[in-house]
């Protein structure tokens, strides 16, 4: 039996995406917050995006059984509220990811309200775009459409 | 195991208010899933109501643990009778048109803002944690409720009058938001609670302002509605509490 690290916990972890952008993994996206391994118990620590986001379940279920697969079953996942999610966390990676499936990525923090900064579209890259409504598809995108394209797209709301 | 003290006591009384505030309003405002005046206005109000769901979980939840009785999140939401809920009575009023909503929406996010701002700096640090998620949440829904006053109340002649009488009948209902009592004096005390004399000044000033943008008038009050806190509602609200249990009720421990 080897001896289980938090790095090779990790590595199965990075086959658990979210289910509700599933271009992402739950560490692109900056919802695992820790990992730690003590013995044969493993702890994972997740943290939300919004109070209500609805994938949490899932997503905790998903951790535990991708670790049960790999035979890991004395697996706690904790679900802590601070410090507050926010879209800081997303890995360069993500956003690479977010902009090729169509999702134009989170933009700088200090325009989380009036967002009147550039969002360039994921489609054609034009910056001449606008938003429809603040509320998308989920809690954390909002609607916008490119006035170049034409085309609508879901833009990660910076949060 | 821990003991359960008067200050734990306190704090889940504190946080099931709070969670009820949310949990009702969130409940009320999903009534206008395919319902709302264009498209982008259903996910607009349904992703509103779905933070508040989610602030309602986490209060919840903490004033379960603190109570110390064994109470989740589920057994408070859908187990108390109506005189047990200590929500505030504007967040059981019934929508009315969207107009009416939107003027609640603004009284309610003018009071969310500087609220959960307050208490990220509470030294409960599970209610700051929350309060944290919710800061950020309840920023959103302000834009919201403002953008849409400012264009009802500036905008056509019958959309003007339709907010205004919407914002006259829930506006008396706002005052219940800020009582003080000898429990949140003491939480008050010990840093854990926001002052509500705080909180209105703010509340004054953003509620005017926007109104004042809108071209509204800002209503008289002539009567104080109360009770909210110790479990007196309207009539509407048995119906909404009916409505949001009945399944829970019905079918205990199903899953989905």
């Amino acid at each position: 039996m080897l001896v289980t690290t938090a790095d090779q916990v990790r590595q199965v972890l990075a086959a658990v995406h979210d289910p509700e952008i599933p271009v992402l993994t739950i560490e692109d996206l900056g919802v695992l917050r820790e990992v730690s391994v003590d013995g044969e118990h493993v702890v994972v620590t997740v943290t939300p995006t919004y109070s209500g986001c609805p994938a949490m379940d899932e997503i905790r279920a998903d951790i535990a059984a991708a670790l049960a697969a790999r035979g890991w079953d004395d697996v706690e996942v904790r679900t802590v509220l601070a410090p507050a999610w926010t879209t800081a966390w997303m890995s360069d990676d993500g956003r690479r990811k977010l902009r090729e499936h169509g999702i134009a990525p989170p933009g700088e923090l200090l325009l989380q309200i009036r967002p009147r900064a550039v969002v360039a579209c994921p489609q054609c890259g034009s910056s001449d775009t606008e938003e429809l409504t603040r509320f998308g598809s989920t809690s954390c995108k909002a609607l916008w459409r490119c006035r170049s394209c034409r085309e609508p797209f879901d833009y990660f709301k910076a949060h | 195991m821990t003991t359960t003290t008067e200050v734990d006591l306190d704090v889940a009384t504190y946080c099931l208010r709070l969670g009820d505030d949310s949990l009702v309003l969130a409940q009320r405002l999903c009534e206008w899933a395919a319902r709302s005046p264009q498209l982008e206005e259903d996910v607009a109000l349904m992703n509103l109501a779905l933070d508040l769901l989610g602030q309602a979980r986490s209060l919840l939840t903490l004033a379960g643990v603190r109570e110390g009785r064994g109470r989740d999140e589920d057994a408070l939401a859908f187990l108390r009778d109506e005189p047990d809920v200590v929500n505030v009575q504007l967040v059981e009023l019934e929508n009315g048109d969207f107009g009416r909503t939107m003027a609640r929406q603004l009284l309610v996010a003018a009071y969310a803002v500087p609220l959960w701002q307050a208490l990220c700096a509470s030294t409960d640090a599970d209610l700051a944690a929350i309060a944290g998620k919710a800061v950020k949440e309840v920023a959103y829904h302000l834009d919201h409720a403002r953008s849409w006053v400012v264009r009802l109340g500036d905008g056509t002649e019958e959309s003007r009058r339709r907010v205004q009488a919407g914002l006259d009948e829930v506006w008396p209902y706002a005052v219940e938001l800020f009582e003080l009592d000898p429990l949140l004096e003491r939480l008050i005390a010990r840093g854990v609670a926001a002052d509500p004399a705080a909180l209105q000044r703010v509340w004054r000033v953003t509620v005017e302002e926007v109104l004042a943008e809108a071209t509204l008038a800002v209503p008289e009050t002539s009567w104080r509605p109360t009770g909210g806190r110790s479990g007196a509602h309207t009539e509407a609200f048995g119906y909404l509490l009916a409505e949001l249990q009945h399944l829970h009720r019905s079918h205990p421990g199903v899953s989905w």
